[in-house]
């Protein structure tokens, strides 16, 4: 069971502080990954609320700004102040939350934060052995800087758009924000990469995120494609391939079944066996049309053959029964899930995956648990912060403010 | 005062990776300068990583070929392949036969030199090796290992077999894209779950590092893949779990910017992706259209019916659009700001501007072949720049350095590891068969 | 009991102090008012305190709560298409539009008057701003001092040989909404006889010369002798009777005596039967201004104020027919016995602040009652008017927040 959980209380960041004023998924998605990992993540919010607060999905789809899905699990285990860096009371505040901080993470834009007197330079004069943690479009610099990007134009902007989907349709993106995701994982590679400088060498820097370069050297193969491409005289290699584009005559993809759909992959040759054995079809290796194998494995007049039957098969089984039958012999196949699949799901409830998550306005949900389980340094759950619930704490208890600073701050517009 | 070296420098970590979610963690490491030494066998050529060893003709006649350079295996293709060159790079690599008690041996050797083990063999791998944490730990009370096989270590499915599209398919991603008018069987070709899980282990092993730095202490970490991609599937989980509601795949659709969608251009199967995010972004992009007349139109002047009309709107940007350069429209759009970009290919990524003003691409040298242009740092930091790319190792290229200088043995001793045939430079397979191994 | 405007409907956009206390005061007494506040934030006054605990939360401003007493909040965005859409369907279908803005606001958004007039010709318009649309100071910025400073009042406040001071608070804006109150409801009952409506320029500033205090009487008394209104210390007051504040045992009582035949219930008030008839202190060119005589009545005035509380002096003072109010703090006021037996203030209940007493009504009237209700949350009706009013459905809703346009 989940024994690596109750190692210890000891989080692997709990010597780390994060301020983090960035929004949007993929900064918030980094200091989730370090705020669940025990780091104190300040996340610092506009007055009115980082604005994936409107975001749905809400529960009984009444949107309400403390019961955003999305927010509630980008930001969990995170502690929440607000303030306006626009105005210079809150440059203040903020050149003071920096001042202890390990690590500061915004995605403003190219300029934006030196033209508030809060640039790199700056920062380090209070704190030099401060990283931060720049995650823009496409970089501080350059000709596409001042680009807008969203989850589309960015994945587009990739490289990997291009060879998603069917030839005879355009291009179609992956599911929701998944790529935005992806580059918050990647943010946090970058962003301990830094904070180890910091702290075993008591150097901090700048990091300058550009989510295309990011998108386009990490995403899926992207790097592997990309010298691909080079290798042929720019002839990609991977191109949007639909179901009928021969490979070999092994089923490959996603296939049809009775209550759903399971993912068959393909790729060696002895899975070919694997899978006869499963279809209980094994006598065909012994048929003429079948030598040599695995030549025959290139002949596409067999398609046809292989494809009835294993259509047949699957369109008898469930996608739970097709995943156990194939499994049983190494074949690779797993079901094609839907979320309610998952909820279900034997092997993610037998790991106790899901976490129940108490939240004081949105009320107790399952959240996706832990990512990975590190034996000493366990995951932590933890809920979301309300807008501004930790104003008191952080600015008066730790940084000396009184109450009715905080009455007048909060007037003005500056919290 | 001496500049500040890159965190990695002087770690050195064991590379057990397989097919693509491992290795690509790797790349991630090797760039922050980490040694990373992959442990290769002599008698289980590693086809997922490095390739096949021998091509099938039909497969080159049937179009294959593409991973290695103008379509050329040349004699040692594992040597050539793109995958192994692009993930292989800044990484040593020796070779041993971990089957044998004698390549066990000289493992954890290894694994004593060694701060990290890295490794998304599948479950049950290293268990019939008797290679698991607890033998390492043995050898190396600090060792780090962080272990992502499929589907974690634990379970029903702990013994699956798959691949990325396994994972992506098990944990829900596989259900939520592709073509509104299309079933989910025409996805393909493309795959998120690997990319997510290679940096999920990257920042895992930086974790545990900071961790083991703070107190001496190593560790070990599991991780399932499927796992790290379900967090990335957020607004899907959370409409089920408050509202018990299945979403259908959107295609290019946006949940809320509307118009958004991809859109065909002048040229060969070149296109371009434009988000309209507000009203006020429409009214110029109808301006822009020369179709003023839209942004007062009942049917899509406001974000309500705008969306519920978005369909009516392709064929009158496509129509736009058809004649035009992807790139002139990404200029002249995001010139208006309005949020689009051309679909780049790999086929004109290389001259993309930006990337070459941003120095993107390194020059890496394919031994016998010639320099190709490798994706390069993917962040930039001030102080200590990710490490420039260096190519990728030969097979059992560095023996002598691992088996010499990192783990001591003497001249005679390495004499014996190579007629034992734990070192060398070639499969056994394509070898003749030696005499006198020792088991 | 019905409320007096039963079935008057008001959408309110407006903001802060000013136009919210107008709208309170429809809301209080039956009007259905629908409270439009920004998205991000709702009503800055959200921001202002005194706050619940001190913990400045935008559902727990004490000001807020007050000023929106009865109201419904949906949250939306005029700068969206949509936005505007929504504002004209419920302008179509309302009595009265109460907006605060700076004039140059709404007709930038392509909202003003004419506009609304189209959907609705009946709709009355109330547009408060500091200085009214037009004029040389219509931009100007102000703020409750320099309203008051505007006035002219302002420097007729205070002590001569110090600056001129303000009142406190933002009682000026509180006024100002009592006064766009009456005009909207004129206005209203206006057009319920003529069938059209109108757009009403009430002008912050205006509002102070005219009717601030005796604002209009000393504009004509200007007029007649050239004179100002000037700032009085005490020694200018004409009779040797106490005419302001003084202290008393415990706190401090405000005294207000002019004429001559009072003379005898200040006299009865202070129980010195004896100097009723003194001709030390009746004879006119003693009792109008003259300070010796003056400076002994404050003498024995003063031994009888330290004997008596603020309360035991003015109700001894009532006693006898002679003017003095306790100078009340906020503490007195909560536990005042004539206020708690008229039921002046009433208990309301909000979810997130929890119940307090609150102001109750400012009038009585015979046939109707005044409502107490609470103030909204931020968006709380949105579900309420665009999905069971308007017709949008919930996942048209989800996507409007998406979009920002709610």
């Amino acid at each position: 069971m989940m024994q690596q959980q109750l190692a210890g209380d000891v989080l692997a960041l709990s010597d780390v502080t994060v301020v983090d004023i960035s929004t949007g998924i993929p900064g918030s998605f980094c200091s989730k990954l370090l705020a669940d990992f025990g780091a104190d993540v300040i996340k610092v919010e506009p007055p009115q609320g980082d604005p994936t607060r409107s975001l749905g999905p809400f529960p009984g789809d009444v949107p309400h700004p403390e019961k955003s899905g999305l927010f509630l699990h980008l930001n969990t285990n995170k502690r929440g102040v607000t303030l306006d860096p626009s105005s210079p009371s809150g440059q203040v505040l903020l050149r003071r939350l920096v001042g202890n901080a390990d690590l500061l993470i915004e995605s403003f834009g190219p300029g934006k934060m030196t033209d508030w007197g809060l640039g790199y330079e700056e920062l380090a004069k209070v704190n030099p052995r401060l990283v931060v943690l720049s995650i823009s479009n496409c970089g501080q610099w350059g000709p596409y800087k001042d680009f807008k990007l969203s989850e589309l134009t960015l994945y587009a902007l990739g490289g990997t758009l291009h060879h998603t989907g069917i030839p005879e349709r355009e291009p179609v993106k992956m599911a929701l924000t998944v790529i935005q995701f992806q580059m918050g994982q990647v943010a946090a590679i970058a962003a301990m990469a830094g904070v180890m400088v910091s702290k075993w060498q008591g150097v901090g820097q700048y990091i300058d995120f550009s989510l295309f370069e990011a998108q386009a050297g990490t995403i899926d193969r992207g790097g592997i494609n990309i010298l691909t491409s080079a290798y042929n005289n720019r002839q990609p290699a991977i191109v949007r391939a639909g179901p009928d584009s021969f490979r070999t005559i092994q089923p490959g993809g996603v296939y049809p079944c009775a209550d759903g759909y399971v993912q068959i992959t393909s790729g060696r040759p002895e899975w070919f066996k694997r899978m006869l054995k499963t279809l209980r079809r094994e006598d065909l290796l012994l048929e003429e049309r079948y030598q040599p194998f695995p030549d025959c494995l290139y002949r596409a007049d067999l398609k046809d053959e292989i494809d009835a039957l294993v259509f047949e098969w699957t369109l008898q089984h469930t996608k739970r029964e097709c995943q156990e039958l194939a499994q049983a012999n190494e074949w690779p196949i797993t079901a094609v899930s839907t979320m309610e699949d998952l909820f279900t799901d034997p092997h993610f409830r037998g790991r106790n995956y899901f976490v129940p998550i108490s939240h004081p306005i949105a009320g107790e949900f399952e959240y996706p648990g832990p990512p990975a389980l590190p034996a000493e340094t366990p995951w932590k759950p933890g809920r979301a912060p309300l807008l501004g619930e930790h104003n008191q704490e952080i600015y008066c208890t730790q940084l000396g403010y009184s109450l009715e600073d905080l009455g007048r701050m909060r007037e003005q517009g500056v919290i | 005062m001496a500049s500040p070296r890159l965190p990695l420098e002087g770690i050195r970590i064991v590379d057990l990776t397989i097919v693509w979610a491992g290795p690509s963690g790797t790349v991630f490491l090797g760039d922050l300068g980490a040694e990373l030494v992959r442990v290769e066998s002599l008698q289980h050529p590693d086809v997922n990583t490095r390739g096949q060893t021998r091509i099938p003709k039909a497969a080159l006649e049937g179009g294959g070929g593409g991973q290695f350079p103008k379509r050329d295996p040349g004699d040692r293709p594992w040597e050539r392949s793109a995958s192994f060159q692009y993930s292989g790079r800044n990484k040593i690599s020796m070779t041993v036969d971990l089957e044998r008690e004698s390549g066990k041996e000289i493992f954890l050797r290894l694994v004593q030199k060694s701060d990290v083990v890295f490794s998304n063999y599948a479950a049950g791998t290293l268990e019939k090796l008797g290679l698991t944490y607890p033998v390492l730990r043995e050898a190396n009370p600090k060792i780090i290992m962080v272990y992502f096989p499929g589907f974690g270590l634990s379970g029903p499915y702990k013994y699956f077999k798959g691949f990325g599209t396994n994972m992506e398919a098990l944990a829900g991603l596989t259900a939520l894209r592709g073509y509104t008018d299309m079933d989910v069987t025409v996805n393909g070709s493309v795959f998120q779950a690997d990319a997510a899980a290679g940096a999920m282990g990257a920042f895992l092993t930086l974790l545990a590092l900071h961790h083991r730095n703070r107190t001496g202490k190593g560790q070990f970490i599991e991780m399932s893949q499927a796992e790290t991609t379900l967090h990335h599937l957020s607004q899907a989980w959370f409409q089920y779990a408050m509202n018990q509601r299945l979403l259908d795949p959107m295609g290019n659709r946006d949940g809320a910017a509307a118009p958004q969608g991809v859109y065909r251009c002048s040229g060969d199967d070149n296109w371009v992706a434009i988000t309209i995010e507000d009203d006020k972004m429409w009214a110029t992009f109808c301006d822009v259209i020369g179709r003023p007349e839209l942004s007062h139109d009942p049917r899509y002047a406001d974000i309500v019916n705008r969306y519920k009309h978005q369909d009516d709107l392709d064929p009158i940007i496509a129509a736009w659009t058809q004649d035009k350069r992807h790139y002139d429209l990404m200029h002249l759009l995001q010139g208006r700001g309005i949020t689009a970009s051309a679909v780049i290919s790999h086929r004109e990524i290389f001259d993309d501007p930006h990337l070459q003003a941003r120095g993107f691409f390194k020059q890496v040298e394919l031994p016998g072949v010639g320099l190709f242009p490798h994706a390069g740092p993917v962040y930039k930091m001030s102080k200590t720049p990710l490490k420039e790319p260096h190519r990728a190792p030969l097979l059992g290229e560095h023996n002598e350095y691992v088996y010499k200088t990192v783990l001591g043995y003497s001249e005679e001793e390495y004499q014996q590891f190579v007629r034992d045939q734990h070192i060398g430079d070639t499969y056994i397979d394509l070898l003749p068969k030696p005499q006198g191994v020792s088991p | 009991m019905p409320f007096a405007l039963d079935g008057v409907k008001v959408v309110d956009l407006s903001h802060h102090i000013a136009g919210p206390y107008c709208t309170k005061l429809l809301a209080d007494y039956g009007a259905q008012v629908i409270k439009i506040e920004r998205p991000d934030g709702g009503d800055p006054a959200r921001r202002m305190g005194p706050f619940l605990k001190d913990d400045p939360h935008p559902e727990k401003s004490g000001p807020f709560l007050h000023l929106n007493t009865n109201k419904k909040s949906i949250t939306l965005n005029l700068k969206t298409e949509l936005g505007k859409k929504i504002l004209l369907d419920l302008v179509e279908d309302a009595d009265i539009l109460v907006e605060n803005f700076h004039p140059r606001v709404m007709p930038s958004l392509g909202l003003d008057y004419p506009v609304f007039e189209a959907r609705n010709r009946r709709i009355i318009m109330t547009s408060i701003s500091n200085f009214g649309h037009t004029g040389p100071y219509r931009d100007y910025k102000m703020s409750e001092i320099e309203a008051y400073a505007m006035g002219g009042v302002m420097h007729a406040t205070g002590m001569p040989e110090r600056e001129p001071i303000k009142l406190a608070l933002t009682v000026e804006q509180f006024f100002v909404g009592n006064v766009a109150a009456a005009a909207s409801m004129g206005a209203f009952i206006g057009a319920l006889t003529s069938g059209e409506g109108q757009q009403l320029d009430l002008s912050i500033m205006e509002m102070q010369v005219g009717h601030q205090d005796r604002g209009i009487a000393n504009l004509i008394t200007y007029q007649y002798s050239g004179q100002p209104t000037f700032r009085r210390s005490r020694e200018l007051f004409r009779t040797i009777m106490p005419n302001g504040v003084y202290p008393t045992a415990e706190g401090y009582a405000q005294f207000s005596g002019g004429q001559l035949a009072w003379w005898p219930r200040f006299c009865r008030m202070i129980d010195r039967l004896d100097l009723i008839d003194d001709p030390h202190f009746t004879t006119p060119e003693n009792f109008y201004n003259n300070p010796e005589v003056r400076a002994e009545v404050e003498a024995f005035f003063y031994e009888w104020l330290f004997q008596n509380t603020k309360q035991e002096a003015m109700e001894k003072a009532q006693a006898e027919g002679y003017l003095a109010g306790a100078i009340n703090t906020m503490e007195d006021v909560f536990n005042d016995p004539h206020l708690a037996a008229r039921n002046f203030f009433v208990k309301i209940d909000h979810p997130v602040s929890g119940t307090l007493k609150y102001p109750g009504p400012p009038f009585i009237m015979s046939e109707t009652s005044w409502k107490p209700g609470r103030a909204p949350l931020l968006g709380e009706h949105n579900r309420e008017v665009y999905c069971a009013r308007l017709g949008f459905s919930s996942e048209d809703l989800v996507r409007m927040r998406e979009q920002g346009v709610i």
